[in-house]
């Protein structure tokens, strides 16, 4: 789950990491309030999901009233990427002789969290760990001690900052990795940190992602989830408590486990149709749960055709075919032609209680999916 | 033959009191599978699925001379029930729970590193051995015995692609599932290693899918290290970046790597063929043999 950068920021000024003075704004007005108390120069920052945003215009520095006015109204509101922009941090523009990335990850082939200071920041920092790995500093933690203090220093040191702000950037890391443990991150970064010509350090970016299986030990960052989804569909699964991606396509799929799932999208796609989401019911979903997944596709109105596709291990036919029944009985006229292949624990009892006029059925996985793909190409036509 | 599992593994149950746990631990009976016990915290004395039930696993270990244990136990204690299992001198600990927190798999692995026993999982369906041995999840009607061993990061792909063989008349060794998650006991390459090792694995299939380097580091142990020819598929050829599919494993980070394209590109150069479809990687299986 991705915080926005101002709740990032909210979690680095209690932790006490320096960031700028900022605000958050939703309207013209709110940015020139915000701008008087702060001054200038204000950078103004759209608040979206999205890398780059920057270079996409959603990053503007306001020297006076009259921009800021002008940069408020050209970026609330604009595409960014997909997104539309409907909130903006204003923040004091930083003077700044040098700009540094930091950040904390899971390596996940070495099976163990990783520091990263380079003084090459406030640029793309996967461009610099493609072209040239050696600009990047790295240090392993042990998850089980934790991390000791002068791993920190030794990776700042190792990254080549300047000595008067080690330190200080030194500390700033050590923060950070705490947060990553507390919070249960799986990334947390900045870039940049800049460096004033007063030589402070300030993180100016702040990016945080949370693993979402851990959001059951995190109660105040589950609150934040709500704010993540990014439109109504994504927020009904995130209700129903399904793993859920909408896509571009008009083939709705609904399956159980990712694995199958992903491989039922590659073959819509392999037999020339068009997936329109990702739905994954999870293992040993209950009749109820298929229901609300079937409820999920037939919300997109994108969706023209469903293919339901089950290998049941620990999850039991017979209680897919009952939700199939229950989600689909309720209608007079069923929306969405709805092809099923049910297959694995408890199949054959699914397939006597599914009631076959309500679904086409199909044996295999790949006459399955050619069947969706045609009831799709159908409508569409 | 057979790889990590055989008829002789004895088993205890983690969790084996909870709904999963108990429905699991009796199809895993069913199958033919030693189940000789069952560990969960203050159900010691009881009896579950015709299997005494201790407090612990040491005790479970000890008192019915276990070497295998698989844990049904719900993801906030799952790293927990992964700690005991790897306290007591067990061969194997299978991990079926799925969302388990990554960073309590960091330190579990860091504990791994430390000991004897394997893992598989957590977030894997099993292992099995057809007509011998079941540990997981797995519907054992769809497997049957043979000579192909299979390795796979997702439960119902194994499941697929295990049915596009049978339904051939080809059957299995052992089918190894090793997990979605980011950080896993036991590795493609781990597995791989023990199927060239095995007499009677005369190919192997390897399910993987988006996210993460193993695929492409699995891909360069084939070619420098295996005889046994290896039949490939990769899920996730239509996923967006930047997005999770379901495991928390599988995303395409926003650089390139951990790709669909990159993973079969390097098993490709491995001189292993991918198949677009689950029917295709049974075609290049039957082409072995």
């Amino acid at each position: 789950m991705k915080l926005h950068e101002y709740q990032a920021k909210e979690i680095f000024a209690d932790a006490g990491i320096p960031i700028p003075d900022s605000q958050l704004a939703e309207s013209v007005e709110e940015v020139l309030d915000a701008v008087d108390e702060i001054g200038y120069p204000a950078a103004i920052k759209a608040q979206v999901h999205v890398g780059g945003r920057g270079k996409a215009g959603g990053i503007k520095i306001a020297t006076d009233r009259e921009e800021a006015e002008q940069y408020a109204a050209e970026i609330l509101g604009m595409d960014l990427k997909g997104y539309t922009v409907d909130r903006v941090l204003v923040e004091s523009g930083v003077d700044f002789v040098d700009e540094l990335y930091v950040g904390v990850t899971m390596d996940r082939g070495e099976g163990q969290p990783v520091l990263m200071v380079s003084t090459e920041g406030g640029v793309d920092i996967e461009e610099v760990a493609a072209e040239s790995p050696d600009a990047i500093a790295r240090e392993h933690v042990d998850p089980a001690f934790g991390l000791h203090p002068y791993q920190a220093r030794k990776v700042v040191y190792n990254a080549g900052v300047d000595d008067d702000v080690a330190l200080d950037v030194a500390s700033i890391l050590t923060t950070l990795y705490d947060l990553y443990e507390d919070s249960d991150a799986s990334e947390i970064e900045v870039n940049p940190v800049m460096i004033t010509s007063d030589r402070d350090v300030v993180a100016a970016d702040a990016v945080m992602n949370i693993d979402e299986d851990a959001l059951f030990r995190q109660p105040e960052l589950s609150e934040l989830a709500e704010e993540s989804y990014e439109d109504d569909l994504e927020r009904k699964a995130g209700d129903y408590g399904f793993d859920y991606v909408r896509l571009s396509g008009n083939v709705g799929i609904i399956g159980n486990g990712a694995g199958l799932v992903m491989t039922t999208l590659d073959l819509v796609d392999h037999y020339g149709g068009s997936p329109a989401n990702f739905l994954d019911i999870g293992g040993g979903a209950k009749a109820e749960r298929v229901a609300n997944a079937l409820d999920m596709v037939f919300s997109d109105e994108n969706v023209d055709a469903v293919v339901f596709n089950i290998f049941g291990g620990i999850t039991r036919g017979d209680e897919v075919a009952k939700g199939i029944n229950e989600a689909l009985e309720q209608f007079d006229e069923i929306p969405k032609k709805v092809v099923v292949r049910l297959a694995g624990t408890n199949a054959a009892e699914g397939m006597e209680i599914l009631n076959a006029d309500l679904v086409e059925v199909e044996e295999t996985l790949e006459d399955a999916v050619q069947r969706a793909v045609a009831n799709a190409q159908e409508v569409a036509q | 033959m057979s790889v990590f599992v055989d008829d002789d593994t004895r088993v205890i149950v983690q969790g084996i009191t909870g709904g999963e746990g108990k429905f699991h631990a009796e199809q895993m009976i069913e199958y033919g599978t030693n189940v000789v016990g069952g560990a969960v915290p203050g159900k010691g004395g009881q009896e579950v699925a015709g299997v005494p039930v201790y407090d612990t696993v040491d005790e479970a270990v000890d008192a019915e001379d276990a070497d295998a244990s698989v844990i049904f136990v719900p993801p906030a204690f799952a790293a927990d029930a992964i700690f005991e299992a790897l306290d007591t001198d067990l061969d194997l600990a299978v991990a079926i729970t799925e969302g388990v927190p990554t960073q309590d798999m960091a330190k579990v692995n860091k504990r791994l590193s430390e000991v004897d026993t394997r893992l598989l999982g957590p977030n894997c369906p099993g292992i099995i051995t057809p007509g011998e041995s079941k540990l997981g999840i797995l519907p054992g009607n769809i497997f049957a015995d043979g000579n192909v061993g299979l390795v796979s990061r997702s439960g119902t792909l194994t499941y697929q692609v295990v049915d596009n063989l049978t339904n051939r008349g080809i059957g299995q060794t052992t089918a190894v599932g090793i997990g979605g998650d980011p950080i896993i006991g036991t590795s493609f390459i781990d597995a791989l290693s023990a199927f060239e090792d095995d007499d009677e694995t005369d190919a192997v299939v390897m399910c993987g899918e988006i996210g993460g380097e193993d695929e492409e580091q699995a891909a360069k142990f084939i070619g420098e290290h295996m005889d046994t020819p290896v039949a490939g598929f990769i899920a996730g050829r239509t996923a967006p970046p930047g997005k999770r599919m379901g495991h928390a494993g599988a995303i395409v980070s926003g650089s390139g790597t951990g790709t669909a394209e990159s993973k079969i590109n390097a098993l490709n150069a491995a001189g292993v063929p991918v198949g677009d479809t689950p029917e295709e990687v049974a075609d290049h299986v039957e082409d072995f043999l």
